[in-house]
């Protein structure tokens, strides 16, 4: 990585590491649309300087599925988190841009609670933006995912 | 299923004799016969089965479709008909990114156009391939073409399955090299298989993954990255963004950036692309200061005394002796936003440009048309210029994927390297073409039994730019605006009072000249969001004005029969039961009201119904609940047209309750998501979507059509809560507070 200790995360994780998950959104922290995984705590990498987070374990879209693996202590990592396929099976999805901070900020509420009423996913998710207005399949799917994740055993 | 996107890590860079050639290499099983398939300029020419369909020796189809994803599904809808036609299955389907070497020109990707026009195209093709096929497998096998059976590519005689033979045995990467007959027949509806089943769309499973690539996605080797520098906030059209001076050395310590200038283009490169932000932030530059825009503030006064070219969009009967004799009636001016596109993410474009060609890879609605725009800015023959299209975020209409096109392009001819450039949030939300403010003037009158006798309509707006913002930067070029055609009369006829049978209709257009005021553009339900706000609150004043139940006097007054069906439909949704408008209001500091909404976009009928609640101290609205219909003709797959309504609810929520571009004397400052406010998640209501299914009509648009319904639908309801009129959207809580005051005192 040779990236300054000022660079945003964002852009070393997609220059440097060609990685498409994190994306640019607006740069301000306002939209989601740049959210990954630190130490399994959401954060925004457009304003995260890269040096701050050199003693985190960050995990963008593509480590998803490995790092549910581990949380339920699964032999094998699937191909998709359970919350992807959901937003498969429901059709959420339209021009699915902003589905990385959907999928990222989704997948750390189902980690701390499997069962999410509509109030506390309303809530949880207020910080990512949807412009297609995909927000009542986003919300189905979260609580269809939990149940299935629900089924899982440890 | 091949993502077209993959191919671009494929690419080859040629260098023959200094010039720079960049050759894709594009398409699923390439053979000698299609070497030049991508290496001609196009459009290819549309009377030929080739330009739209290749048959592959595995007895698969490539299908050249000329309509872009935008996240609205259209590739599914148009594989769909594909597949129905030519007898194959969806996962014997490709398609390719659209590339103007490649696919016909289908025009653009607007207006809901994809199925109505561009399905029609398609369904076509795939006939004149089937009955092309048919006729050598009738060679083949020996019987007429008529005796022959087709199912999943394989060709066979009626009751003898084992004599068969595949589309890939018959014609196998090879070309057809045959013309449109004009008389290839299209399968009766009532033999469709796919077309109107609820496939699931193509794209979405790379979507969900991450494996999708978008345009912000794509980075080439050697590459520079690129930002435009412009004023914060684009100043009133017409005058530009003039740099009286450059400081190229405010931006000397920044490791390789350096400056881009073309006529009053402003650009920086830099190897970094945190370089390439910070020296765009960082450099000094002088702007010609401009103070031409009326601001907020004194808008729409200033469009009522603008020097207009008026046309009249309809004028039937005589309204005015009819509201001589009316027995009520309802006149109000209504102030209707500025609003953005503002898609999720900014614009981005990358382009390579030589003496002898350019590539650009864009998120544009129109390959052609901007091929053309690119021909121009940078000097070069049409035929030399290809561009290919990358999905970006839903657009919406026109953002600035041109301009970010354009600018890429400019930068890369000056630095002679591949430069991605990206918008930042300020440049997307600042120099946007925004769908234009509307100011109405709408009266309509009744007899004593509730009949619609009158209905007049007065619109001011301006029209659309021509050109984007970096060409006319770049080459200096004066002001342009569409001051003929279609396109340049924005006053929609079908969505001002055409849902209704009344004799005496007259409706007026104000064409408010475009320079010194903001850019425009079509911004999705172009305008209609507007009509169905001053007009179906027209309607509602009516119906209260004789205490009948909106929904009755709408059911009394309605047009023919789709536009009742529509209604109807979103009224059993939201178990709609009789009630005056504003009959129950209550005292407490939170109250509820419903109301009902009719709109379209061009052709398709929607409807809908909103639940909202009213915090009358704080002046906030929630929608709760939204019932919405469409009907538009044939449906090829419900499921995506779902889709398309629950985002149109969504979007034109938020558009009605927050939306609004604010613009002092000098430019633009509402730059980022806090100052351009949208519907956010916490807020946004449950959505039951209604598709209305008519099998034997044509298929018309289903990307725009539900959302004047809901705009009007929510501005209904706030009645319904408080018994007050808001003649201006949106609806915030400033405007509701004083609407409150104001009809207290």
């Amino acid at each position: 990585m040779h990236a300054p200790a000022d660079t945003p995360l964002l852009y070393v994780l997609t220059n440097e590491l060609r990685l498409q998950g994190p994306r640019f959104g607006c740069g301000l922290a306002q939209c989601g649309s740049c959210s990954v995984l630190a130490d399994g705590v959401e954060i925004r990498s457009c304003i995260t300087p890269v040096a701050s987070v050199e003693a985190k374990s960050i995990t963008t879209l593509e480590g998803l599925p490995a790092l549910y693996a581990e949380q339920k202590g699964l032999a094998q990592a699937p191909d998709l988190h359970p919350l992807q396929q959901a937003f498969i099976d429901t059709q959420a999805i339209q021009c699915g841009y902003c589905y990385n901070g959907m999928t990222i900020k989704g997948s750390e509420l189902l980690a701390q609670n499997p069962k999410p009423t509509q109030a506390q996913i309303r809530s949880h998710m207020n910080g990512h933006l949807c412009r297609c207005g995909t927000y009542p399949r986003v919300m189905q799917a979260i609580g269809l995912a939990g149940k299935r994740m629900a089924g899982e055993v440890r | 299923m091949t993502n077209p996107c993959d191919l671009l890590s494929r690419r080859d860079l040629l260098k023959a004799g200094g010039a720079l050639i960049v050759g894709f290499q594009i398409g699923g099983s390439a053979s000698p016969a299609f070497a030049a398939r991508g290496d001609i300029a196009g459009p290819p020419d549309p009377n030929q089965i080739d330009s739209w369909i290749a048959i592959h020796a595995d007895n698969t189809a490539t299908i050249y479709l000329g309509k872009g994803e935008f996240g609205q599904g259209n590739t599914t809808g148009l594989l769909q008909i594909a597949g129905e036609e030519l007898d194959l299955d969806m996962s014997q389907l490709k398609w390719v990114r659209l590339d103007t070497n490649i696919v016909p020109n289908q025009g653009a990707t607007v207006s809901s156009s994809s199925i109505h026009r561009g399905g029609p195209q398609v369904r076509a093709a795939a006939a004149e391939a089937r009955e092309a096929l048919l006729a050598r497998a009738s060679s083949r096998l020996g019987v007429q073409p008529g005796s022959l059976t087709v199912s999943k590519g394989v060709v066979s005689i009626d009751g003898h399955p084992n004599l068969s033979v595949t589309y890939g045995e018959l014609v196998g990467d090879k070309p057809f090299n045959s013309k449109f007959t004009g008389t290839a027949s299209q399968k009766p509806i009532n033999k469709y298989k796919l077309v109107g089943t609820r496939l699931p769309r193509v794209d979405i499973p790379d979507k969900a993954s991450g494996k999708y690539v978008y345009m912000q996605h794509v980075r080439v080797p050697d590459m520079l990255h690129g930002r435009v520098v412009r004023p914060r906030g684009q100043r009133a059209y017409g005058t530009g963004a003039k740099p009286l001076n450059v400081d190229e050395s405010s931006i000397a310590g920044i490791p390789t950036a350096r400056v881009v200038r073309k006529g009053d283009f402003v650009g920086v490169v830099a190897k970094e692309e945190w370089d390439a932000v910070k020296a765009a932030q960082a450099l000094k530059v002088t702007w010609q200061e401009s103070a031409a825009l009326p601001g907020n503030a004194d808008l729409f006064e200033r469009m009522r005394a603008a020097k207009t070219t008026d046309t009249v969009i309809a004028d039937w009967g005589d309204a005015d002796k009819a509201f001589a004799q009316a027995a009520h009636m309802a006149t109000a001016t209504y102030r209707c936003p500025y609003q953005s596109h503002a898609p999720f993410a900014p614009n981005c474009a990358l382009a390579e440009v030589g003496p002898n060609g350019a590539v650009v890879l864009s998120s544009t609605q129109d390959i052609y048309k901007l091929r053309s725009m690119l021909a121009e800015v940078l000097g070069l023959p049409e035929q030399k210029v290809r561009v290919q299209y990358c999905e970006g975020s839903g657009t919406f209409g026109r953002s600035c994927y041109d301009d970010a096109a354009q600018a890429a392009a400019v930068m890369a001819q000056a630095v002679g390297k591949p430069v991605r450039v990206q918008f930042m949030r300020w440049d997307e939300h600042g120099w946007d073409d925004y769908g234009p403010a509307h100011l109405a003037d709408v009266r309509a009158g009744i007899d004593s039994s509730g009949k619609l006798v009158a209905y007049e309509y007065h619109g001011w707006q301006h029209g659309w730019l021509i050109n984007e913002t970096t060409h006319e930067l770049a080459l200096l070029m004066p002001p342009k605006e569409q001051t003929s055609g279609p396109m340049s009369i924005p006053v929609n006829r079908m969505s001002t009072g055409s849902m209704y049978a009344v004799a005496n209709r007259r409706v007026i257009s104000h064409a408010v000249p475009m320079v010194g005021y903001l850019k425009g553009a079509p911004l999705r339900s172009p305008l209609d969001l507007s009509f169905a706000f001053a007009s179906e609150q027209t309607i509602d004043e009516l119906a209260f004005a004789i205490k009948m139940d909106p929904l009755e006097f709408r059911q009394k007054n309605i047009g023919d029969a789709r536009w009742l069906g529509v209604l109807n439909a979103a009224a059993q949704a939201a178990q709609w039961t009789p009630r005056v408008a504003a009959s129950a209001l209550s005292n407490a500091e939170v109250v509820t009201g419903r109301g009902i909404g009719l709109g379209t976009h061009h052709v398709s009928y929607g409807a809908a119904v909103a639940e909202i609640e009213v915090n009358k101290r704080t002046g906030d609205i929630v929608a709760k609940r939204i019932c919405a219909a469409l009907d538009a003709g044939q449906i090829v797959n419900s499921g995506l047209v779902e889709n398309q309504i629950i985002g149109q609810v969504i979007q034109a929520t938020s558009r009605t309750l927050k939306e609004e571009v604010l613009f002092d004397k000098s430019g633009v400052t509402s730059l980022d998501w806090d100052s351009y406010p949208v519907l956010r998640f916490a807020e946004h209501p449950d959505v039951t979507p209604v598709v209305v299914q008519r099998l034997d009509e044509p298929s018309t648009g289903a990307g725009e059509e539900a959302m004047g319904a809901t705009a009007a639908a929510i501005a209904n309801a706030f009645f319904d809560a408080t018994g007050v009129r808001l003649r201006q959207y949106p609806m915030q809580p400033e405007r509701v507070k004083a609407a409150l005051a104001a009809a207290r005192t």
